[in-house]
C-alpha cells in the first residue's frame, strides 16, 4: 500500500508544474504510433500492434477498477464482451439500412454498450467493496458468459455474429479492408482512450476514487458517499473496456462469447497486475508484455500457461508493484544520483539468475517432451544447443543449472538488497525518498 | 509435437516479414495444441505429419515439398483468426483445421474475407471436423473445403439404419447446448419423424457444455423415460462422465453416439462394460475389412502410436495431391476449381465426391459397435483391448443431402 | 415422479457432500486468513492424480491416506514459502498469488499426466451395486463417498468443537488478532490450517476422481462452485458452508430433473413474432440453465444479505 500512497502524492506535486512534459509525452507516443507500422510492416506484426493497443486500453479502463479505485473485478471482461457485441449488432445494422455512420465511430457505441451494462449493474455490485464486490464480479462474469449461449439472438451462441467492416460507409476512402487501415484506427483510439483515462486521474473524481481506495470511512467523513464513488469509476471503466471491446469486434470482425468469459477477465487481471497497477503507465507495459508473450511463447512452447503461472507468482511475490513499480524504485535514487551503486550488483547478479532461469526452463521442457511421448521429436533447443530430453546429461545439466543458479543467485540477491539499503538511505538523506 | 523449441530465441517472433521459397506448400495446421483440447489437436497434427511425410516420400505434390505449419489457437476463434494471419505470413496458401464449430464458422469468414480483399494472395481453408452444417448451407464459402460429413449427413445416415432396425422403440435425445448439439438434435426429430413416425421421442435433453460433473440426474430421466435407445452427439467429458453415470445406475441401452471413438471414449467404454452397445457413426474404422485401409492403419501405429481418427485427413491430403495435379498447378484458386466435383477413391473403400454446389465431401458412412473383438477384428482402441466392429454401411448415394448454399464464386 | 424425486434428492445429497468436502477446508482458510484461495480446486485435483497414480503403485486404501497427506505437504509448502511472505503486501496479492498457482498447477498436471482422462478406476471391493431404489442401481463408492463425507464432517466438528486446537481455530476465525495477542503462534496455526484444508480438498479428489472424469481441467470445472458455497453459506461458518453445499447440490440435480420452461407453462409463443430475445427466454428449460442457477443464487445473496447465509461477520 505505501507505493500507493507515494504514487498519489508523487502525481500532486508533478501536476503543477509539468504540464509541458505531459503533453510531451503524448507527442511522442502519438509520434511511435504513427511510425510502428513503417517500420515493421508485416501483417502479423500488423496484428500483433492492432491487439496490443486493443489490451492496452482494456487494461487501463481496469486499472481504474483495481489501482485507481482498489475494486478487485474477476468479470471485467462482460464490459469488454458487450461492447463488442453492441459494435458488431450496430455495423450490421448499419449495413443493413445504409446509415452514415462511419467505422471509426463505431468504438464509441461499443463504449456505450459497455457503459450500458455497467449503469445497469453497478449500483448493486459497487455497495460494498473487497471481496463481496470480487464475488459479485466473478458471479455476473459467469452469469453474463452463460446467457450469451441461452440468448443466441442477441449472442449469436457459440459461433457468434459476424459482420463486414468494409460494407460501412468509407470516409477519405479507406475502406478499413487492409490490416494498416484497422490499426491506424485503433491506434487513434488508444491515443484519445489513453489520455482521456489519464486526465481521469487527474480529476477530484480521480483522487477521490484514490482517496475510497485507501480509506472509505474518511471519505465518508468528509461527505462523499463511496458507494456513488465506486459507482461512478466502474461506469467509466465498463464505459472505456466497452471502446476496446468494441476495437476488437471491428479487428476481428466477430463477437462472440469467448469475449466475455473467464479466460478474457482473467488475461486482463494478468496484464494489469504484470505491469503494475500503482502507476498509469503499469497497465501498459503489462498488455504490451502480456499480449506479446501470448503470441510469442504459444510457437515456441506448449506449456506456455506455466510460464505464465510461474512469471505471474514471481511478480506477485518478489515485485507486487509490477514491472512499473520495479522501475519507478530508482527513481528516487536516479534523483539522488546514488543508481550507480546498485548497478554492479545487478550486473553480478545477472548471470546466476539466468542461469537458474535457463535452468528452470530447460527443466520444464523436458519434461514436457518427456511426458508428451518422447519419440523422435523429442529433442529440446536452448540457445540453439540440443538437448536430448532421455539423455542424462540433460538431467545433469538442468540439475546443476538450477541449483547451482539457485545458490549462487541467493547470494547475490543478498547483495542486492544491501547495495540497495546503502543507496536507498543516502538518497533519503538528500531528500529524495521518503 | 514442435520439434524446434527455442524458448529462449523468442525474440520478434511475430516480427519479421520474410521471404520464403516458394517450392514447398505449406499447410497451416490450426487447432488446439495447449490446454484442454490439446490431446486432440496433438493427434490431429501427428496425423497430418504423418500424412505430409508420405506424400513426401513419394515426391510431395508436383514436385513440391509439403510442410505443416503447427499453430495452437486454444479452441478460440479470435486465437484461430491470429494464427490464420501468422500461417499466411509465413507462406501458407492452404489452412487446416477441425475441432470447434465456432473456430470453423470463424475462419470460414475468415478467408472469404481475406481472398476478397487480397486479390492475388488467395488461401484455402480445408476443413477436417468443424461439422456445423450451416458452414455448406446458408454462410458456405468458395474457399472453404469440407471432408467430414457434416451433422446432418451423419444423421441421415443413422436413422437410414435405425429405419431397419426394428427394435428401436423409444429414442431419447441428449446433447450438448450449442449449434451442433442442437442440430443433432432437431436433425434427429426431423428425420426420425419421417423415416420412422412409429418410433417414440421420450426424451429431448440438452445440457450445459462441458459443465456437467455428474450425469447422474439426467440418467435418472433417461431411465424413468423407458428409452431403449439414446442418441448422442456428446463428445469429451461430456461423453465420458455421461456413460459413467449410465453404467453406474446399471443403464442397458443403445447408445447411438457421433464421438465414442475420440480421445478418452474408448476407454470410458470399456470401464463401464457396455460391450458393443456403444454405436458410432463415422466416415471410416480401423476394423473395416478393406484391405488397403487396414495396412494403412496398422503402419500408421506403428509410426505415430495412435489410433487414426481422422480417415478423412488421409482423403482430404491425398485428394489435394489428386487436384493439385489435375490442375497441374499448386496455386489455390486452380486447385479449388479442380476439387469441385472431383470423384476420389476414400480410404476405408468406395468412392466419393466433392460437391460442387456446397464443397461439401460425400462418402460411405459406417456405423460401428465397440466392444469385444473376433479375429477379423485386429486393431483395439487406447490399449483397452476392445475394437470396432462394423454393423451397417450407408453408401454415398443415401447420405447425400440438399444444400440451400448459393455460392459465390471469384 | 415419486421416483425422480426419491432419486434426484439421493444425486443432490451425493454432490452436495462432495462440494462440503472440499468447501470446508476452503471455508476455514478463507475465514481465518482471508485469502481466497483460487487455487483450492487445484488441491482437490492434485488430490485425484496423486490418488491415481498411488493406487498404481500401492492399491487404492493406502492412497486414500497417502494422497491427502502428499496435498497437505504442497499445502504447506504454499502456505510457508509463498502465502506468508505475500501477507504484507495485503489480501490482494494473496489471492492473486494463488491465482497464478492455479495455472501453474492445472498446466504442471498435464505435463505429468497428459490432457486426457486417465483410467482411475474404481476399487474392485466396491465395484458392486449396493442398493436398488425403484430398480435404478446405486452403486456401492458412491455409498462410500456419502460415508466419508458424513464422517468428515462429524470429525470436524468434533475437532473444532472439542479439542485445544479447535478452539484456537474458532476463535480466530472471528477474531484473527486477539488470538495473535493471546500469545499463540498464528503462523503455525495458520500453516496448519491450510494443510488440513488441502488435505480436506486432496481427500475429495482421492475419492471423487474414480467417480468423475479425472482429468487436468477438472479444477477448473469445480473450482468456481466452491467460492459459491462458501459465500452463499457464510464465510467462517461450518455449519453454513454445510448447509450451502446441500442446498446447491440439490438445486443443480432437482433442475436438471425439471422439464420446465416459460413455453410449457403459458403455452408457446406466437409464431409471428419471430426469434427475439423473449422467445430465447420463452423456450429455455430449468434444466438447461441449471449450472447457472448458483451463481444466480450468489449474486442475490451477496445483495440481500452479504454476510452469507450463517455468516457472522463480511469481509
Amino acid at each position: 500500500m505505501t507505493s500507493t500512497v507515494t504514487s498519489a502524492s508523487d502525481i500532486a506535486a508533478k501536476s503543477s508544474g509539468q504540464n509541458l512534459r505531459f503533453y510531451g509525452v503524448w507527442v511522442v507516443a502519438a509520434i511511435a504510433l504513427v511510425a510502428l507500422p513503417l517500420i515493421f510492416s508485416s501483417g502479423g506484426s500488423l496484428t500483433s500492434f492492432s491487439l496490443i493497443g486493443i489490451a492496452i486500453i482494456f487494461a487501463l479502463s481496469y486499472n481504474i477498477l483495481l489501482g485507481e479505485t482498489g475494486l478487485l473485478s474477476f468479470g471485467h471482461a462482460v464490459h469488454y464482451g458487450l461492447g463488442g457485441f453492441a459494435a458488431v449488432h450496430l455495423m450490421n445494422a448499419v449495413t443493413a439500412h445504409g446509415w452514415p455512420i462511419p467505422l471509426p465511430l463505431i468504438p464509441l457505441v461499443g463504449g456505450i454498450g459497455g457503459l450500458g451494462l455497467a449503469l445497469l449493474i453497478g449500483w448493486v455490485m459497487t455497495r460494498r467493496a473487497g471481496t463481496v464486490f470480487a464475488m459479485i464480479s466473478l458471479g455476473i462474469g459467469e452469469l453474463v458468459a452463460s446467457s450469451s449461449l441461452i440468448l443466441r439472438s442477441v449472442f449469436g451462441g457459440e459461433s457468434g455474429i459476424s459482420t463486414d467492416r468494409t460494407a460501412l460507409p468509407h470516409i477519405f476512402g479507406w475502406t478499413f479492408g487492409p490490416q494498416i487501415q484497422v490499426y491506424y484506427l485503433i491506434a487513434f483510439w488508444v491515443l484519445v482512450s489513453a489520455i482521456a483515462m489519464c486526465a481521469l486521474t487527474r480529476t477530484p473524481l480521480g483522487r477521490i476514487c484514490n482517496a475510497v481506495r485507501d480509506n472509505p470511512g474518511r471519505v465518508e467523513f468528509i461527505g462523499y458517499d463511496p458507494h456513488v464513488v465506486r459507482y461512478l469509476a466502474y461506469c467509466f471503466a465498463g464505459f472505456f473496456a466497452g471502446i476496446a471491446g468494441g476495437l476488437a469486434a471491428i479487428n476481428f470482425e466477430i463477437a462472440n462469447s469467448a469475449y466475455l468469459g473467464a479466460v478474457q477477465s482473467g488475461m486482463v487481471l494478468f496484464a494489469t497486475f504484470i505491469g503494475g497497477a500503482s502507476y498509469f503507465f503499469g497497465p501498459i507495459l503489462g498488455a504490451i508484455l502480456v499480449t506479446y508473450l501470448q503470441l510469442g511463447l504459444t510457437s515456441v512452447t506448449s506449456v506456455w500457461q506455466l510460464y505464465f503461472g510461474i512469471i505471474f507468482i514471481g511478480i506477485v511475490m518478489f515485485a507486487p508493484g509490477g514491472i512499473a513499480g520495479l522501475l519507478m524504485m530508482h527513481r528516487p535514487l536516479i534523483r539522488a544520483r546514488t543508481l550507480g551503486m546498485v548497478i554492479p550488483s545487478y550486473l553480478v547478479a545477472a548471470l546466476p539468475t539466468l542461469a537458474l532461469a535457463c535452468g528452470v526452463i530447460l527443466v520444464i521442457e523436458t519434461v514436457a517432451r518427456y511426458a508428451t511421448g518422447g519419440g523422435e521429436g523429442s529433442i529440446v533447443r536452448l540457445f540453439g544447443i540440443p538437448f536430448n530430453t532421455t539423455a542424462p546429461a540433460t538431467w545433469g545439466t538442468a540439475a546443476v543449472l538450477v541449483v547451482g543458479g539457485f545458490i549462487v543467485a541467493r547470494i547475490t540477491w543478498r547483495r542486492i538488497t544491501e547495495a540497495w539499503d546503502r543507496a536507498a538511505s543516502i538518497a533519503r538523506d538528500r531528500g529524495y525518498l521518503a | 509435437m514442435l520439434k524446434m523449441t527455442r524458448v529462449i530465441a523468442v525474440a520478434l517472433p511475430m516480427l519479421s516479414g520474410a521471404a520464403y521459397a516458394q517450392d514447398t506448400v505449406k499447410i497451416g495446421y490450426i487447432d488446439p495444441l495447449s490446454g484442454g483440447g490439446a490431446s486432440v489437436g496433438e493427434g490431429g497434427l501427428k496425423t497430418f505429419q504423418y500424412l505430409a511425410d508420405e506424400l513426401n516420400a513419394k515426391g510431395g505434390i508436383l514436385g513440391h515439398k509439403v510442410e505443416i505449419i503447427p499453430l495452437d489457437n486454444k479452441t478460440n476463434p479470435q486465437e484461430s483468426l491470429i494464427q490464420a494471419q501468422k500461417a499466411i505470413d509465413a507462406g501458407a496458401h492452404y489452412i487446416t483445421q477441425g475441432n470447434g464449430s465456432s473456430v470453423g464458422a470463424a475462419l470460414e469468414d475468415f478467408v472469404t474475407k481475406h481472398n476478397t480483399r487480397n486479390p492475388g494472395k488467395e488461401v484455402l481453408y480445408f476443413n477436417y471436423a468443424a461439422v456445423d452444417p450451416s458452414m455448406t448451407n446458408e454462410k458456405c464459402s468458395f474457399w472453404h473445403f469440407r471432408w467430414d460429413a457434416n451433422s446432418d449427413i451423419k444423421m441421415e445416415a443413422l436413422t437410414s439404419y435405425m429405419k431397419g432396425n426394428a427394435a428401436i422403440k423409444k429414442v431419447y435425445l441428449i446433447n450438448q447446448d450449442y449449434s451442433f448439439g442442437q442440430s443433432v438434435r432437431t436433425q434427429a426429430r426431423k428425420m426420425l419423424g419421417e423415416k420412422r413416425p412409429d418410433v417414440q421421442i421420450v426424451g429431448d435433453e440438452l445440457h450445459p457444455l462441458l459443465k456437467i460433473t455428474d450425469f447422474s440426474p439426467y440418467i435418472a430421466k433417461i431411465k424413468a423415460s423407458g428409452a431403449d435407445s439414446v442418441v448422442t452427439g456428446n463428445w469429451g467429458q461430456d461423453f465420458a462422465l455421461l456413460l459413467k453415470a449410465a453404467a453406474d445406475a446399471g443403464l442397458k441401452v443403445n447408445w447411438y453416439t457421433y464421438y465414442a471413438g475420440g480421445a478418452g471414449g474408448p476407454t470410458a467404454v470399456k470401464q463401464t462394460n457396455l460391450d458393443h452397445q456403444v454405436f458410432q457413426i463415422s466416415e471410416g474404422i480401423p476394423n473395416s475389412g478393406n484391405e488397403a485401409a487396414m495396412e494403412f492403419e496398422k503402419a500408421f501405429r506403428a509410426k505415430v502410436g495412435l489410433s487414426l481418427w481422422y480417415p478423412r485427413a488421409v482423403n482430404e491430403m491425398r485428394m489435394f495431391k489428386a487436384a493439385a495435379e489435375k490442375a497441374n498447378s499448386i496455386d489455390p484458386v486452380k486447385v479449388a476449381a479442380a476439387l469441385e466435383d472431383l470423384k476420389f477413391d476414400v480410404l476405408d473403400g468406395g468412392s466419393g465426391v466433392m460437391r460442387k454446389d456446397d464443397h461439401q465431401f460425400f462418402q460411405p458412412i459406417y456405423i460401428s459397435s465397440f466392444g469385444s473383438r473376433s479375429e477379423k477384428e485386429p486393431f483395439d482402441e487406447e490399449n483397452t483391448g476392445w475394437g470396432w466392429r462394423l454393423v451397417a454401411k450407408i453408401d454415398t448415394p443415401q447420405t447425400m443431402l440438399p444444400t440451400t448454399c448459393k455460392m459465390k464464386r471469384p | 415422479m415419486l421416483e425422480l424425486i426419491v432419486i434426484s434428492t439421493l444425486n443432490g445429497v451425493l454432490f452436495g457432500m462432495l462440494l462440503f468436502l472440499l468447501s470446508s477446508g476452503l471455508t476455514v482458510i478463507f475465514s481465518m486468513m482471508g485469502v481466497l484461495n483460487f487455487a483450492h480446486a487445484s488441491f482437490y485435483m492434485l488430490g485425484a492424480f496423486f490418488g491415481y497414480q498411488l493406487t498404481k503403485w500401492i492399491g487404492f486404501w493406502p492412497a486414500l491416506v497417502l494422497a491427502p497427506l502428499l496435498v497437505a505437504a504442497v499445502g504447506m509448502a504454499v502456505e510457508r514459502y509463498g502465502l506468508r511472505n505475500t501477507h504484507k503486501h495485503g489480501h490482494v496479492a494473496e489471492l492473486l498469488l494463488t491465482f497464478g498457482l492455479a495455472f501453474a498447477i492445472e498446466e504442471i498436471v498435464s505435463m505429468i499426466w497428459g490432457k486426457s482422462p486417465v483410467d482411475y478406476r474404481v476399487p474392485a471391493a466396491l465395484d458392486f451395486p449396493a442398493l436398488t431404489v425403484f430398480s435404478t442401481n446405486y452403486p456401492a463408492y458412491k455409498i462410500f463417498m456419502l460415508a466419508i463425507s458424513a464422517l468428515i464432517f462429524v470429525a470436524l466438528l468434533i475437532a473444532l468443537k472439542r479439542t485445544r486446537v479447535g478452539l484456537i481455530v474458532q476463535a480466530a476465525l472471528t477474531h484473527p488478532h486477539m488470538v495473535g495477542h493471546l500469545g499463540h503462534n498464528v503462523g503455525q496455526v495458520f500453516m496448519l490450517v491450510f494443510g488440513v484444508g488441502s488435505a480436506l480438498a486432496g481427500l475429495a479428489g482421492v475419492i471423487a476422481g474414480p467417480a468423475l472424469v479425472t482429468q487436468s481441467d477438472m479444477a477448473a470445472l469445480l473450482g468456481p462452485i466452491l467460492f459459491v458455497v462458501i459465500v452463499f453459506g457464510g464465510l467462517g461458518s461450518l455449519p453454513g458452508a454445510f448447509i450451502a453445499s446441500l442446498f446447491i447440490g440439490l438445486v443443480q440435480t432437482f433442475a436438471v430433473a425439471l422439464n420446465g420452461s416459460l413455453a410449457s407453462a403459458f403455452g408457446p409463443l406466437d409464431p409471428s413474432i419471430g426469434p427475439s430475445v423473449l422467445t430465447d427466454i420463452w423456450n429455455v428449460t430449468i434444466a438447461q440453465i441449471a449450472p447457472v442457477l448458483p451463481y444466480v443464487l450468489l449474486v442475490f445473496i451477496l445483495i440481500v444479505r452479504p454476510m452469507g447465509l450463517l455468516g457472522t461477520r463480511e469481509t
